[in-house]
């Protein structure tokens, strides 16, 4: 059977992954950013999930503006690295999980959610950088990874309240998954927080509804589906309204959760990084 | 092309893409899409215009695209994504593209994020 016993929000900036590839982690600039994520990388390591359900958006990477996706799942056995414009990043292909991801999208769709099904699926960072920030640098991913792609960048992006119960359609799908390999599963949501990369008002962060979020999401999510995506474009930034993504993993997880690691630094190139861990109630239960 | 008032039209300094921006922007960002391929990248290092021949950008986004004004660029319709391209393609990094877009230095705004970024309070 499979269990969904982990969500992880994580921002995705593409600067995390370079800092990664190119060996600065203990620059002066990125050292704060990176002792926060120790904690992070060793609870990965123990909890080893076999399946990341891993909700990210593509940067014109995959798909271009002749294709816009609303939410699309990836099914296929591998992925590639995408050339984002300067050459692939060198980290190994990603896993793909198509048991599991065929009977998401299977599940989803009959659940009158319309997923995008996908086999060519070049990942970019919005998938990648998620995947360094928890592992590191290993020669091989150590889970397999469904990706699970959502338009954030043509308006309007899909509702929180759509994203959160998506989560929850996950939930009911991996449950009825028939096959008889055990899977612990984690979802990830990707993306955020506050920033904005484009304008006159680049540069934009706002700590205090950030605070707000990640304070919120494991027992007010539900609230945090209400805001509107003119709030998140006025308070989180235009690229900010990312955060939607967050929800989905939220959904997916059950009504208690438990925190059990936190990070949170300004900046990261242009943004305002954020991460959190949750447990869900059969993570408990389960150990 | 009818567009109704939207509630973000407010934000100061953004420009949300939406429908107007993409019918206005299409065939700049598709242009800009088509820097991920290396060959193409060969072939704009090798010559701009002629490469920029290629593609059906109004007089205005061509300009843009050969004078590297990234605000320009989104004002005619280009979504930050797409216009990256070719930031990256010149070696530019995000910083530099968003200090041209906000008029400071690079310097100033790497200085303005590690102070804690832009404030919601202006």
């Amino acid at each position: 059977m499979a269990e969904i016993l982990y969500g992880v929000a994580t921002s995705h900036v593409p600067a995390i992954g370079a800092a990664i590839d190119n060996g600065r982690e203990e620059t002066p600039y990125w050292k704060p950013l990176f002792e926060g994520y120790e904690g992070a990388r060793k609870w990965m390591a123990d909890a080893d999930p076999d399946v990341l359900i891993l909700a990210y958006n593509d940067h014109a990477s995959a798909f271009d503006l002749d294709l816009i996706p609303t939410f699309a799942i990836g099914v296929a056995e591998e992925f590639p690295i995408a050339d984002e414009g300067y050459g692939p990043r060198p980290i190994p292909p990603v896993p793909g999980h198509p048991d599991l991801a065929w009977h998401l999208a299977e599940s989803l769709i009959l659940d009158e959610f319309d997923m995008t099904i996908v086999n060519y699926l070049p990942v970019d960072h919005g998938l990648t950088v998620p995947l360094s920030i928890l592992y590191g640098k290993p020669e091989r991913w150590p889970a397999r990874v469904i990706p699970l792609s959502v338009n954030v960048i043509q308006y309007p992006p899909p509702t929180g309240r759509r994203c959160f119960a998506l989560g929850q359609a996950i939930r009911r799908a991996v449950e009825s998954y028939p096959d008889g390999e055990d899977l612990k599963v984690a979802v990830l949501g990707t993306g955020g927080m506050s920033h904005q990369l484009q304008g006159e008002r680049a540069g934009f962060i706002n700590t205090p509804f950030d605070t707000a979020y990640l304070n919120r999401l494991a027992d007010d999510a539900e609230a945090l589906t209400e805001i509107s995506h003119t709030e998140l474009l006025r308070d989180a930034g235009s690229e900010g309204i990312e955060l939607v993504m967050w929800l989905i993993m939220r959904g997916a997880l059950s009504r208690q959760v438990r925190e059990v690691h936190r990070h949170y630094h300004v900046p990261a190139s242009n943004t305002a990084a954020g991460l959190i861990i949750f447990e869900g109630s059969e993570a408990l239960v389960s150990m | 092309m009818a567009r109704a008032h939207r509630e973000y039209d407010d934000i100061p300094g953004t420009y949300v893409f939406d429908a107007e921006h993409h019918r206005k922007g299409y065939h700049l960002n598709m242009f800009g899409m088509s820097l991920n391929d290396p060959k193409n990248r060969a072939k704009f290092a090798e010559d701009e215009e002629a490469y920029l021949d290629q593609w059906e950008l109004t007089p205005e986004q061509r300009q843009a695209v050969l004078d590297r004004e990234w605000l320009e660029m989104l004002r005619l319709g280009g979504n930050i994504y797409y216009t990256f391209k070719i930031a990256a393609f010149d070696g530019l990094k995000m910083q530099n593209v968003g200090a041209a877009m906000s008029g400071v230095t690079e310097e100033e705004f790497t200085q303005m994020m590690i102070d804690g970024g832009r404030s919601p309070d202006g």
